[in-house]
């Protein structure tokens, strides 16, 4: 057990063929595992869609496997958004549904003819292991050490902060958009170091294909600018810049306005200006560094470098003026909220209220990243020593990767590619030093202070240490076996993450009995199953907008409101039918032709997402828009709770949403012992009755109630009097009083 | 005083050290400048009703334009240290499958 021995060990894999099929193996082992672990969901309940936003995807998925690609390109859908409809075609970003009928026909044509749903299902895993090649790429870009990359292509396969996002069942764009995310940053970086224009096209067709497939491909037309622009300023602006940043910006810009729902958008908002700003700066630079090279006059060279300047901040100015008279529009409200983050919670209560647009926690970032979130800044600062064209971009991107993500739960998603690559070169970096078989013998040591001597007065202070190598066996088995652990720790948290907390469907509810077995709760696709097979063809539901893709797809009935908010007023209308008295939502409903409204309710169950819980924000969005008829304060008691139970105020047991819920609630009960498991709250003894709605639907668990809205009274009467007189309670004496009528009006 | 000979210096410069072909490609960038300007001219004239339209007759000069320069600046002798990875011919073939690209997306984009 020597060094000799170890050396005779490392040989093995010496060779250049054995590397590159080690290479592959363990590209594509890495690949499978990231397939693998993706797959608890579908093992251990179905291969069905999870969440509510892929089952909108899914809908339009079929359409376009049923209809072929230009219907679907021209679809107008009039079974959501009633009566508006939605033109699905220009409100959609067509990357992930084109592609997933892509593969499915192309199955076809091998003739293996899998299923849509399952294409649909199955479809995020395959992109994973895509994206842990990418990465690999990626990385082979930044580092010269072979590890790296394939330390990098692991830690994205199985890191849960990606997995989140892109376990089987979850058909959402993001499963997509990773891979093409950073597989464009491995093109620019090509075409960067290469300065090709080839593989500017490239990353130009890539970009667009991320413009089709999803809304954040803003984060690539700020940061590519941003990299370009920090470049420049550091002095380093090359022709090799000016050529890929112009190939890639002249055909990307066009690419991206091929898409229907993007169209002029890259010329007219303030997002896409940093691009369109630079590619101009770029122009003069290139024009200003003919001239330089052809005028040798030194005084002359700071003339135009000042020049350059002045034009930039001119350019600047001139944007500031045209975003505010209007010419360019300014920042859209869901990106300014990153900048100003209180901006969502006073003026767009519809942002600020899904959950993934909250802040993130720190334990957010050691549960989706673990050991990767340690060695981040480590490898960031690998990047400063190196600092190379590349280097700088892994820098801009960790920077602003890590401020998205501390701003919104959401975007931990666009940080975790950097974290990877980032981890993966210091990881790597350290490896590479303590896996050394050889020991440095004393002339290397003096060769090397010699160097130390010689060359200690050029360059930067880091490139002046000599490497020397570590000398004793004991250290390096040590802290190789150190890094073994963490990494291997690593991957069992992942596994662990991935198993736990990200693999549940959120169709089916999953609950273990005492004796340990699984009991599941599926109240979802019964109610949506009963309303398919019980209702009229175009029968209306009104629920709460979270539902309304999962009714699309899963009831196929038409909806009023739905996931995509694109309007806030239709939206408003549900909310205030939702927490309004009956003699108001009633006329509501009728005017919208609502036939049958749907409520979620947990209180039997204790199941926390459902619509009390949600109640408040559809207040808060209704009374945006209707100040002076829905008031949030009216939902509290004087001492300001929110209370469901006998201490509620009277709006909110009158409100629409209250009785739905917990209409007949109480025949559960023991009389007076009615109990919201939710909220612990003691229901008060009488029950609230409805008169405008009647039940037509209660889930098994009560976790969906639909109710059916009554027509208009025979004979003419309102709801409320028509109730109280089946009721028996009109009394006798009462016929005799003359009421204080108004004269008939002919 | 100093632009004038400034622009003198530069011009001379220009004549005597560029080559031919460089030329040639100079010669069409600046038509290719003409047509844009043209085209925006026209633009603020007579308004931008087919806004699509406008935009990919113009950006299809500014691409064609880039394009161009890019592929003087790999042919220029003088850069050859900054694309070891680049020959004239590939630069070429570089440029001819851009260009499609550019264009194909310009036509699609005109409708």
């Amino acid at each position: 057990m020597s060094a000799e021995t170890l050396e005779i060990l490392a040989d093995v894999g010496k060779g250049k063929s054995t590397r590159s099929v080690l290479r592959v193996i363990i590209l594509a082992l890495i690949a499978g595992a990231s397939i693998a672990s993706r797959l608890f969901s579908v093992i251990r309940f179905e291969s069905i869609i999870h969440e509510f936003d892929p089952w909108f995807n899914f809908r339009a998925t079929k359409y376009l496997v049923a209809n072929g690609f230009y219907n679907f390109w021209d679809w107008f859908d009039d079974r959501t958004w009633h009566p508006l409809g939605r033109v699905t075609g220009g409100t959609l970003y067509p990357g992930l549904m084109v592609t997933s009928g892509a593969i499915w026909h192309a199955l076809r044509a091998f003739t293996i003819p899998v299923d849509i749903r399952n294409v649909c299902v199955l479809l995020a895993p395959a992109f994973s292991g895509l994206t842990a090649i990418a990465a690999y790429l990626l990385t082979n870009e930044m580092t010269t050490y072979n590890s790296a990359g394939l330390l990098a292509a692991l830690f994205m396969g199985i890191a849960p902060g990606y997995i989140s996002r892109s376990v089987a069942g979850s058909y959402d764009n993001e499963a997509i958009a990773i891979f093409l995310l950073v597989f464009t940053f491995y093109l620019w970086i090509k075409a960067l170091k290469q300065g090709s224009m080839l593989w500017g096209a490239f990353c130009a067709l890539f970009y667009g294909y991320m413009v089709a497939s999803w809304g954040g491909y803003a984060f690539i037309t700020c940061l590519l600018p941003l990299h370009a622009f920090v470049l420049i300023l550091m002095g380093r602006y090359s022709t090799r810049l000016y050529v890929s940043y112009t190939t890639w910006y002249a055909l990307g810009t066009l690419a991206s306005m091929q898409i229907p729902f993007v169209g002029f958008l890259p010329v007219k908002t303030s997002e896409h200006m940093p691009a369109l700003g630079i590619f101009g700066f770029l122009q003069l630079l290139a024009f200003l560094d003919y001239v330089r090279s052809a005028i040798p006059s030194r005084q002359f060279q700071t003339f135009l470098w000042i020049f350059a300047g002045g034009i930039f901040v001119l350019s600047l100015a001139a944007l500031v003026i045209a975003t505010s008279a209007g010419i360019i529009a300014p920042w859209s409200g869901r990106f300014y909220s990153l900048w100003d983050t209180g901006y969502a919670k006073i003026h767009i209560p519809i942002i600020a209220s899904v959950s993934e647009h909250q802040p993130t926690a720190w334990p957010a970032f050691f549960f989706d990243l673990n050991l990767l979130i340690f060695v981040f800044p480590v490898g960031v600062y690998l990047c400063f020593q190196e600092l190379a064209d590349e280097h700088v971009f892994i820098i801009v991107y960790a920077v602003f990767g890590s401020y998205f993500a501390g701003v919104m739960v959401r975007l931990m998603l666009t940080l975790t590619p950097v974290v990877c690559v980032a981890g993966a070169i210091a990881i790597s970096t350290i490896l590479n030093n303590y896996l050394v078989a050889k020991t440095p013998t004393e002339e290397d040591q003096q060769a090397a202070e010699a160097a130390e001597k010689k060359g200690s007065k050029s360059g930067l202070k880091s490139t002046n240490k000599p490497v020397v190598g570590i000398y004793g066996l004991w250290s390096k088995i040590l802290m190789v076996g150190a890094m073994a652990i963490y990494l291997l720790i690593f991957v069992m948290h992942c596994t662990w993450v991935t198993s736990n907390a990200y693999s549940s469907p959120s169709v089916v509810l999953a609950s273990r009995m005492p004796d340990g077995s699984q009991h599941i709760i599926d109240d979802y696709r019964e109610a949506y199953q009963w309303l398919r097979q019980n209702t009229k063809e175009d029968a209306k539901i009104m629920s709460w907008w979270d539902y309304g893709y999962q009714i699309g797809g899963m009831a196929d009935r038409p909806t009023l409101v739905d996931n995509n908010t694109w309007n806030n007023t239709h939206i408003a209308t549900v909310g205030k039918a939702m927490s309004s008295r009956e003699e108001v939502s009633y006329p509501i409903m009728r005017q919208h032709e609502v036939d049958y409204v749907l409520v979620v309710f947990g209180g039997l169950l204790g199941y926390s997402g459902d619509d009390i819980n949600k109640f408040l924000w559809m207040v808060r969005i209704a009374e945006g828009i209707w100040p002076d008829e829905v008031s949030e304060r009216a939902f509290f008691t004087p001492r300001g709770e929110y209370r469901v139970d006998g201490e509620a105020t009277e709006t909110m047991k009158n409100s629409l949403m209250y009785k739905m819920s917990y209409y007949n609630f109480n025949n559960l009960f023991p009389p007076g012992q009615a109990v919201d498991r939710m909220r612990q709250a003691r229901l008060p003894e009488v029950g609230p009755s409805l008169s405008t709605l009647e039940e037509a639907f209660t889930s098994e668990n009560w976790i969906i109630r639909i109710y059916k809205v009554k027509d208009l009274d025979n004979v003419g009467r309102d709801h409320i009097s028509a109730t109280a007189f089946e009721k028996g309670l009109k009394k006798k004496k009462a016929t005799k009083k003359r009421g204080s009528r108004v004269l008939r009006v002919d | 005083q100093t632009w004038d000979k400034v622009v003198s210096n530069l011009t001379t410069h220009y004549q005597k050290s560029t080559p031919q072909r460089t030329k040639l490609l100079d010669a069409f960038m600046a038509f290719l400048v003409v047509v844009g300007v043209l085209q925006f001219v026209y633009c603020v004239l007579a308004g931008n009703y087919p806004f699509n339209a406008f935009l990919s007759g113009f950006s299809a000069t500014v691409g064609q334009f880039v394009l161009t320069a890019s592929l003087r600046i790999q042919t220029t002798e003088a850069n050859k240290k900054d694309f070891p990875a680049v020959s004239p011919e590939r630069a070429f073939a570089d440029y001819v499958v851009c260009s499609l690209i550019l264009h194909f997306f310009c036509v699609n984009f005109i409708n």
